[in-house]
């Protein structure tokens, strides 16, 4: 095990996979020579080489659709699209292309990819630069989409995007980035489509994702501790495939489920677990779902503002009280 | 800007090679209007787009393709696709929405694959496949497998961004690629020339990106295997990306919804008076091949398409139970346990 930052486990979970097969290629904008614009893919090039890691032109066509065509003739390729803002100049390429091809070839076209990108926001970059996307990739029929939450999630799950047959969106929260936490020095996997349940709280259950995981964490501390309210966390890791048995079984478990989510409110992945628990575990709750997200506004820029707007420790611990004495 | 001359010459072409040509612009020609007429009983639904008086860009370069090179073509691929030796029967089967289309029915007319011959899809998406054909020729010059990919597109596509994108990279990176462009003169409805800044929308782009400008007549096969086997090649041998834009015209309209009427009659009248097989019919002839045998050819190809126009009639519809399959690469559609 080795302490290491969020940043550095993207490179070490690229690193193991082209270690152990000769088609994976990385891609992207600034990612060779400068190591990424936040310096997550550093020591790349100089262990694999030009060929293997390489600067792309601002391209994300190019990007996307090289990705694709690659993953089509025989190579394993990693695409990053520097921002998931950015991919909606891309998205006829992931969504109608990627996303559809397998299907619409009657199984003949198999797209072995990954396309990393930096989702949310904390970094007070605004609206284009900041907004949490993984609603538009869940949307699709046809993408996997992973968020991991750890260091150690990083290298796992994207060593498993990377080994996975199927197109995965692979978004790495940009505000966990300088976050550390210990990885496993040896070859590290993680399967998709496994949630993670912290605690065995059996009042609420608070159910997150990338970003919003250490802040449901820090909620559920508090709520022990100062408010004397139990909570487990389900980390989901992953919303394609989604570990609907281990959302039940939490529902069980407590019988009052909150969402947290960075994705602006309509149509956010929370709207979908809502809907499941309703449909197949109504007679578990004890009381209304309660979706904790960010307002459905584009981002503002302004430290105060963007803390204000995406959902904030003290926020989940309010609602939480609030329909809890309620 | 004028055109290049003597690929077919440079091709030197051979009696086997020339026949093939007549075989391929053929097939394409009585197969599209076997799917005319059955649009016409409506029988085949949705869309389609076919080749008709395009046939000669599609039979040249898929004379001079290497078997495993790719094609990448747009939903007016029906050509391009049928060239490589798709099963004419599954081709039409899948027009017609068949258990034995090719796709099973779940790609329709606009989405043609056929991986096994390296018929890399049909993109329905203007310009979407021209960063993914250089993406698998990217792979191809990583794998040293000495293939190239073919990519066909039409006029409308030289004024989108991804038709940019993807000939910058292919030029930067020197990809094994050859874009080909079908100027029909017409983007769907509208003439190219009223929406395009430049005269001849694919060639006086190339200078852009450090490409030759290359123009020929996309309704003179020889011309056209010419010029594909003279740059295939080089794009094989590592010399990089072209860019080639070839003139012709549709027989038709856009789609099965087009009656065309956009177009001035002359206009009309000197196009199809270039028929391209037509054209290659009177050459092979004065060059002293025998009637008969150009006949014959043409008795095969009908055979061809009546089988495969039976087969296809006589198969029931896809079973629902192909909703479910291949979403993933497991074979199933789960998105959750």
């Amino acid at each position: 095990m080795a302490e290491l930052t969020y940043r550095d486990a993207v490179a070490a979970g690229i690193a193991q996979e082209m270690k152990r097969d000769d088609n994976v290629y990385f891609i992207g904008e600034d990612v060779a020579a400068a190591g990424g614009v936040f310096k997550t893919t550093g020591g790349l090039l100089d262990t694999f080489g030009p060929r293997r890691v390489r600067d792309t032109p601002i391209s994300e066509e190019a990007i996307v659709g090289a990705v694709m065509g690659a993953a089509m003739a025989g190579l394993r390729p990693v695409g990053e699209v520097m921002f998931s803002d950015f991919f909606a100049t891309c998205w006829d390429i992931v969504a109608n292309q990627i996303a559809k091809t397998r299907y619409m070839t009657n199984g003949q076209v198999t797209l072995p990819l990954v396309l990393r990108s930096a989702n949310g926001g904390g970094l007070r970059f605004g609206a284009q630069h900041s907004q949490a996307v993984e609603n538009w990739a869940m949307a699709i029929p046809g993408l996997k989409v992973v968020a991991p939450s750890t260091p150690a999630d990083v290298k796992g799950l994207l060593a498993a995007s990377i080994r996975d047959d199927d197109p995965v969106v692979f978004l790495e929260a940009k505000s966990l980035y300088a976050v550390k936490g210990e990885v496993p020095d040896d070859e590290h996997v993680e399967p998709l489509g496994r949630a993670v349940v912290h605690g065995d709280g059996e009042d609420v259950v608070l159910i997150a994702l990338a970003a919003m995981v250490p802040k449901a964490l820090e909620a559920a501390e508090r709520l022990r501790a100062e408010h004397d309210i139990g909570c487990r966390v389900v980390d989901l890791r992953c919303l394609v495939p989604l570990d609907v048995t281990a959302i039940l079984a939490a529902v069980g478990a407590t019988g009052r489920v909150f969402t947290v989510e960075e994705n602006p409110r309509l149509c956010g992945w929370g709207a979908e677990i809502s809907s499941i628990v309703a449909e197949e575990a109504f007679y578990d709750l004890d009381g209304p779902i309660v979706r904790i997200t960010t307002p459905h506004v584009p981002l503002p820029a302004a430290e105060s503002l963007e803390d204000a707007t995406i959902p904030s420790v003290e926020r989940i611990v309010d609602t939480v009280i609030k329909e809890q004495s309620g | 800007m004028e055109k290049p001359k003597g690929w077919a010459d440079e091709a030197k072409l051979d009696e086997t090679t020339r026949l093939d040509l007549y075989r391929k612009q053929s097939a394409i020609r009585q197969f599209e209007q076997r799917a005319y007429d059955l649009f016409l009983q409506n029988l085949v639904k949705g869309t389609s787009h076919l080749s008709l008086g395009q046939e000669a860009v599609a039979a040249g370069f898929g004379a001079a393709m290497r078997y495993d090179d790719f094609t990448f073509c747009t939903y007016r691929g029906h050509a391009h696709t049928l060239v490589r030796g798709a099963s004419m029967t599954g081709l039409m089967a899948e027009l017609l929405g068949r258990s034995n289309g090719i796709l099973a029915g779940k790609g329709g007319s606009m989405h043609l694959t056929s991986t096994e011959h390296y018929a890399m899809g049909s993109y329905a998406i203007v310009g979407a496949h021209l960063p993914i054909a250089a993406g698998a020729a990217w792979a191809a010059q990583e794998r040293g497998t000495g293939q190239v990919s073919v990519c066909f597109f039409g006029d409308g596509t030289t004024n989108i961004g991804a038709f940019h994108e993807a000939i910058n990279l292919a030029a930067v990176w020197k990809l094994p690629v050859v874009f080909v462009c079908e100027n029909n003169l017409y983007m769907e409805y509208t003439p190219i020339s009223s929406v395009t800044a430049v005269e001849h929308p694919a060639a006086q782009r190339a200078s852009a990106y450090g490409l030759e400008s290359l123009i020929v007549d996309g309704n003179d096969v020889d011309e056209v295997y010419g010029i594909a086997t003279t740059y295939i090649e080089r794009a094989r041998a590592g010399e990089g990306p072209a860019l080639i834009e070839a003139k012709t015209y549709r027989k038709g309209g856009h789609s099965r919804a087009d009656p065309a009427k956009y177009r001035p009659p002359e206009e009309v009248e000197t196009w199809l008076a270039r028929d391209p097989i037509d054209f290659y019919r009177s050459r092979l002839l004065e060059l002293g091949f025998e009637t008969a045998v150009l006949d014959d050819i043409d008795a095969q190809v009908l055979a061809e398409v009546n089988r495969a126009t039976e087969e296809a009639k006589a198969a029931p519809p896809p079973s629902n139970d192909l909703i479910y399959t291949d979403v993933w690469a497991d074979g199933g559609s789960q998105w959750r346990n």
